[in-house]
């Protein structure tokens, strides 16, 4: 199953939701426990195994969860493990862990389950663009069916329990990943995330807690979990949205007005010229480059190379997934020139291989 | 010149930029500290472990902090301590246990200590039920560390009881 999924991507990165071409996806995930086992903390080997199973059989009990696939974690190589995590299907931290524990996720990658990470339950909903809406009213349902079968740890003045009280109460964390070159080069960045901090937002890098900022990709989220509704975290994350995307926008056409209009040009051609004719290249030039011509194709610099593209190759070049679509272990320099032969594969169109090869 | 904020000399001069505009601060050294201080804690998102050290190095004497810290909740069997040490708990249970020592956390952390989203809509559950299995649980692995074979499978089989009957 893994390996079919290398050559696709997630309907996430598909390039095609409301304002995608700042906003890549929008994510919702509950934190969930049962109410008749310790937390992970104090869970015996016994006890991860039996929380494993008994959720996995409850859920593949409902026809309606039907759609969802189990796969074992703690039997997946390192190596798959690691693609898991550049799809965001699994967290750094299942990755990393030991012991029993399992992700189920449907056939578009929207939806993810992740069993025994910090909770019992991590249940993730992913959206291609701004569009937090509809991922509330889709994890909400999920964690409706769920509820159905299972005994969450439940209290009547605090919520749902979790392992770290900072995810206490809703257990909701809603994110949007967005990305923001344009404030990255005119160095707007570090005080706008100043401002969202101090109005109880998070700012992180690309794959979550401690992550750099890869590819001027960054992840904004509501720090608060308790004493807010659902809809009212849905609010407050979704309403600095249209206020970023403003930002971002304007930066872009300062960027693009007047004479700084050559120099943007100049530095997206160059990117442009050096992934189509790079001889190897590592994993962080290539994101760094591929941002942006991500940023000219959105400005019209360039002009024969499409958005799903550029989404999907920010994720088929990562190390798990050029190994993934190699089919073999790859270490460090293979990987570099593996990477390089892959993006002129799809970067050269006017070439006979060019991206019909798709 | 005296600080902007008390009577105090003022030997800080501090130029902050917030917005667009420059902001020009004169203040004494205590003010100084703490206008510094709630500037860093704004940058980097509050853990637990760090807010609970300020906490507990605010309202316990270093006498209460020992016995607080040997507390352990008798269901999941996990100290405080530990708690505070790993930013995780233990058990459900642990929320009622730790509960005065928690509240003020919450409060600290999310600005309020109550919960005004979903729902189960299930219902109240037996909660004193769920949380004698997590104990027979651990009562279980106890016997099993000690090699008492014969109690563990008792344990088992209670514990099997119970879920056959939720």
């Amino acid at each position: 199953m893994l390996d079919s999924m290398a050559s696709s991507c997630g309907e996430w990165l598909k390039g095609n939701g409301p304002d995608s071409d700042i906003v890549m996806s929008s994510r919702i995930r509950l934190a969930r426990n049962l109410a008749d086992y310790p937390f992970i903390k104090r869970c015996t080997d016994i006890d991860r195994a039996s929380i494993e199973s008994t959720v996995r059989e409850k859920l593949e009990a409902d026809e309606r969860l039907k759609k969802l696939t189990f796969i074992d974690v703690a039997d997946l190589e390192n190596l798959d493990r690691q693609f898991l995590v550049e799809r965001q299907l699994i967290s750094r931290e299942l990755s990393d862990a030991e012991g029993a524990r399992a992700v189920a996720i449907d056939e578009m990658e929207r939806i993810s389950l992740m069993i025994n990470e910090e909770d019992h339950l991590r249940i993730q909903v992913m959206k291609s663009g701004f569009d937090l809406q509809s991922a509330w009213e889709q994890i909400n349902r999920v964690d409706d069916l769920i509820e159905e079968r299972l005994n969450y740890a439940f209290h009547k003045e605090l919520g749902y329990l979790t392992a770290c009280p900072t995810n206490v109460g809703t257990g909701m964390r809603v994110s949007v990943l967005v990305h923001l070159p344009a404030l990255v080069i005119t160095k707007h960045i570090e005080k706008v995330f100043r401002t969202f901090q101090r109005i109880n937002l998070v700012v992180r890098g690309l794959y979550g807690e401690g992550s750099q900022a890869m590819g001027d990709f960054y992840q904004v989220s509501n720090q608060i979990t308790l004493g807010k509704s659902e809809d009212e975290l849905v609010k407050q994350v979704g309403d600095v949205v249209p206020v970023l995307i403003n930002y971002e926008r304007k930066a872009r056409d300062f960027l693009i007005s007047g004479e700084n209009q050559h120099n943007l040009f100049d530095q997206v051609s160059r990117a442009y010229g050096t992934l189509q004719n790079a001889q190897q290249i590592s994993s962080e030039e290539t994101m760094y480059l591929l941002s942006q011509v991500r940023m000219g194709v959105n400005l019209g610099l360039i002009g024969d190379l499409e958005i799903p593209t550029i989404n999907k190759l920010f994720i088929h070049t990562q190390p798990a997934h050029l190994q993934k679509l190699r089919r073999s272990e790859l270490d460090t320099m293979q990987r570099n020139i593996e990477r390089a032969n892959y993006l002129q594969q799809h970067l050269k169109s006017d070439t006979e291989d060019g991206p019909e090869m798709n | 010149m005296k600080c902007q904020k008390c009577e105090k000399p003022a030997t800080f001069h501090i130029t902050d930029l917030t917005g667009d505009e420059l902001l020009a601060l004169h203040l004494c050294a205590d003010c100084a500290k703490d206008y510094l201080k709630t500037d860093e804690e704004v940058e980097s998102a509050p853990t637990i472990t760090g807010v609970l050290q300020q906490q507990l190095k605010l309202e316990q004497t270093a006498e209460d902090l020992k016995e607080l810290d040997s507390r352990e909740c008798p269901i999941c069997g996990i100290s405080f301590y530990e708690f505070r040490q790993s930013g995780r708990l233990g058990c459900p249970n642990d929320y009622s246990f730790f509960a005065g020592e928690l509240e003020p956390l919450l409060v600290n952390v999310h600005g309020d200590d109550h919960h005004v989203g979903k729902r189960p809509k299930r219902g109240a559950d037996d909660t004193e039920q769920q949380t004698e299995m997590i104990r027979l649980r651990r009562v279980m692995k106890e016997a099993v560390e000690n090699e008492d074979y014969e109690k563990a499978s008792e344990l088992r089989d209670r514990i099997r009881a119970i879920e056959g009957d939720s």
